[in-house]
């Protein structure tokens, strides 16, 4: 019985496969080192499929999404007479960073449906579940971290940014900014026809500290303690030196 | 020329960072303030971690400090003995202070008790210190000397009485030890040296001479910071060193044209600088206080995650 569902559902999936993507990356890892300024993703590719275009409109949706984290969203109020924090939401996962790319409006390339499924939208990638009894606008915290991190940067969308040629070759660049946080950038590619995702290609860009960078940040948490009297021996170095040298300099 | 913080995880100007550490070091030389009080927020404005920033300011003071009292060592203006007594105050204090700060972390208000210390305590001695200099340029202008303050007050009546040379005092340790402790809280709570509230504590709380007071005060803060430096590092891991080092190299030459420019300044004169620039900061807190944020929402880390 099971084989039969199983048979059933990979027949239904095949007219799913009739096109397909191939994705190709200008680099699938990006290192910080001390000049770090932010960088540029080439994200190329084409759709392969075995038979004629199909008719109905076609989409190319590029996301790329930084680790999750859980923040504390916090609201301000007046008490008197001033603002003060009160009412605050925990968002269980929001990207560090999230970008979308299309090739037309979002709304026309995909149903609310597919939105929800895969998570595409920016509303849809970050998640929250339980918020407080006492809160009882929960959404707008929401919206609050929405707005925040694309006021900074940190989530885009970019409507048109990826250039489809022939129905058949894509391309598109997404500028990540300098403050990047280190991880895994799961980067999702997904192909639409009529509002319906047809096929979805997975990969990770991998961002990482280096050199200098990486020996700090690991001395940090491994060696604390001589990492702070590394810190300390720097500091009063840096502060005899220069006492020093202006001394000399104001002798000679 | 941009550059990566590996513990702050943002890219910065290196020139804006020089160029910010030498502003705040011409002040920290003049008036012998750690100029955390300045800077903590100036890292702030410029996308700095609030965490990263209040830890890594710690270290950057140690640094200037550090400068600014080899200067005064050669000098002789520094009062060893008045400097040790708050100094053990200060330690004492820094610890509960940091207890303190945990507990107002956990209940997610922090950042409010934090501002209002700032504006309470800035408020109070910039007002107390302004009208004070007012009225010795005043006394200076009407052509006589500024009379010494040797008022006998209930501070000379407290026993353990010690003779503190340099300073040319007689008094009794408890008041130096509770400035310091004082002093130390305030530094872990609001993330600054606290020579802003110490200066004046000493010139008229202690009635310590002005050309010592900068000095000493330099001497108890690099100690009070270089153990909130340590403690930072090993309990939030939140010290820059490569964001300390570009603020202090700017820091420190700033803070010796600060103390080149100091000792050409009459004493009066400084200190009415000094207690303008402590009203404009208490001054734009209050105002972000009490005024509608254009954002009324904030993004934090999650507790316990």
């Amino acid at each position: 019985m099971r084989v039969l569902i199983a048979l059933a559902l990979m027949l239904a999936a095949l007219p799913l496969r009739a096109e397909e993507v191939v994705l190709g990356l200008s680099k699938n890892q990006i290192s910080i080192n001390t000049t770090f300024d932010g960088s540029e993703i080439l994200l190329f590719g084409a759709i392969k499929r075995d038979r004629a275009i199909p008719d109905g409109e076609l989409g190319v949706i590029v996301a790329i999404a930084g680790p999750s984290q859980a923040v504390n969203v916090r609201r301000k109020e007046r008490r008197f007479g001033i603002w003060v924090n009160v009412d605050a939401v925990e968002v269980d996962a929001a990207p560090s960073f999230y970008a979308v790319a299309t090739s037309g409006p979002l709304a026309d390339l995909l149903t609310e449906v597919e939105d929800l499924r895969h998570r595409i939208s920016i509303p849809r990638a970050i998640r929250s579940v339980g918020a407080p009894t006492s809160v009882s606008d929960a959404q707008t915290f929401t919206e609050a971290v929405i707005r925040i991190r694309k006021a900074n940067g940190a989530y885009k969308i970019e409507e048109g940014a990826v250039d489809l040629a022939e129905e058949t070759l894509f391309q598109t660049q997404i500028e990540l900014p300098a403050n990047l946080t280190e991880g895994a950038y799961a980067t999702r590619i997904f192909l639409t026809r009529e509002g319906q995702v047809v096929s979805r290609y997975e990969t990770v860009i991998d961002v990482r500290k280096v050199g200098m960078e990486r020996w700090l940040f690991a001395l940090s948490r491994e060696q604390p303690i001589l990492y702070g009297l590394m810190s300390l021996a720097i500091a009063i170095a840096a502060g005899w030196g220069a006492s020093a040298a202006f001394r000399l300099l104001r002798q000679g | 020329m941009q550059i990566y913080l590996p513990i702050a995880e943002v890219s910065v100007n290196a020139f804006l960072l020089l160029g910010l550490g030498g502003m705040v070091g011409v002040l920290s030389g003049m008036f012998g303030v750690g100029g955390g009080f300045l800077m903590t927020p100036l890292l702030f404005f410029i996308g700095i971690p609030p965490a990263v920033a209040v830890a890594t300011e710690a270290n950057q003071i140690v640094a200037s400090s550090f400068s600014g009292v080899l200067a005064h060592f050669r000098r002789k203006t520094v009062d060893f003995r008045m400097g040790t007594v708050l100094l053990i105050g200060g330690l004492v204090g820094a610890a509960m202070g940091v207890v303190v700060f945990n507990y107002l972390k956990s209940q997610g208000q922090v950042d409010l008790l934090v501002k209002l210390c700032y504006v309470v305590f800035l408020g109070i001695i910039g007002g107390m210190m302004f009208i004070e200099s007012l009225r010795a340029i005043r006394k200076s202008r009407a052509g006589n000397p500024v009379p010494t303050r040797k008022k006998h007050s209930w501070i000379h009546k407290l026993p353990f009485k010690m003779r503190f040379r340099t300073s040319g005092l007689y008094i009794s340790v408890i008041p130096p030890l509770i400035v310091g402790v004082l002093v130390g809280v305030l530094a872990a709570i609001m993330g600054v040296g606290g020579g802003f509230i110490m200066v004046p504590a000493m010139i008229y709380l202690l009635g310590m001479p002005t050309k010592v007071v900068v000095g000493t005060s330099l001497f108890q803060i690099i100690f009070v910071t270089a153990f909130t430096t340590m403690l930072h590092a090993t309990t939030n891991f939140t010290v820059d060193v490569v964001l300390a080092v570009l603020l202090l190299v700017g820091g420190v030459l700033g803070a010796q044209v600060g103390t080149v420019i100091g000792t050409k300044m009459k004493a009066e004169q400084l200190r009415i600088w000094l207690a303008i620039m402590v009203l404009a900061v208490c001054f734009k807190l209050a105002l972000d206080l009490l005024i509608m944020p254009g954002e009324l929402y904030s993004i934090g880390a999650a507790a316990g995650h």
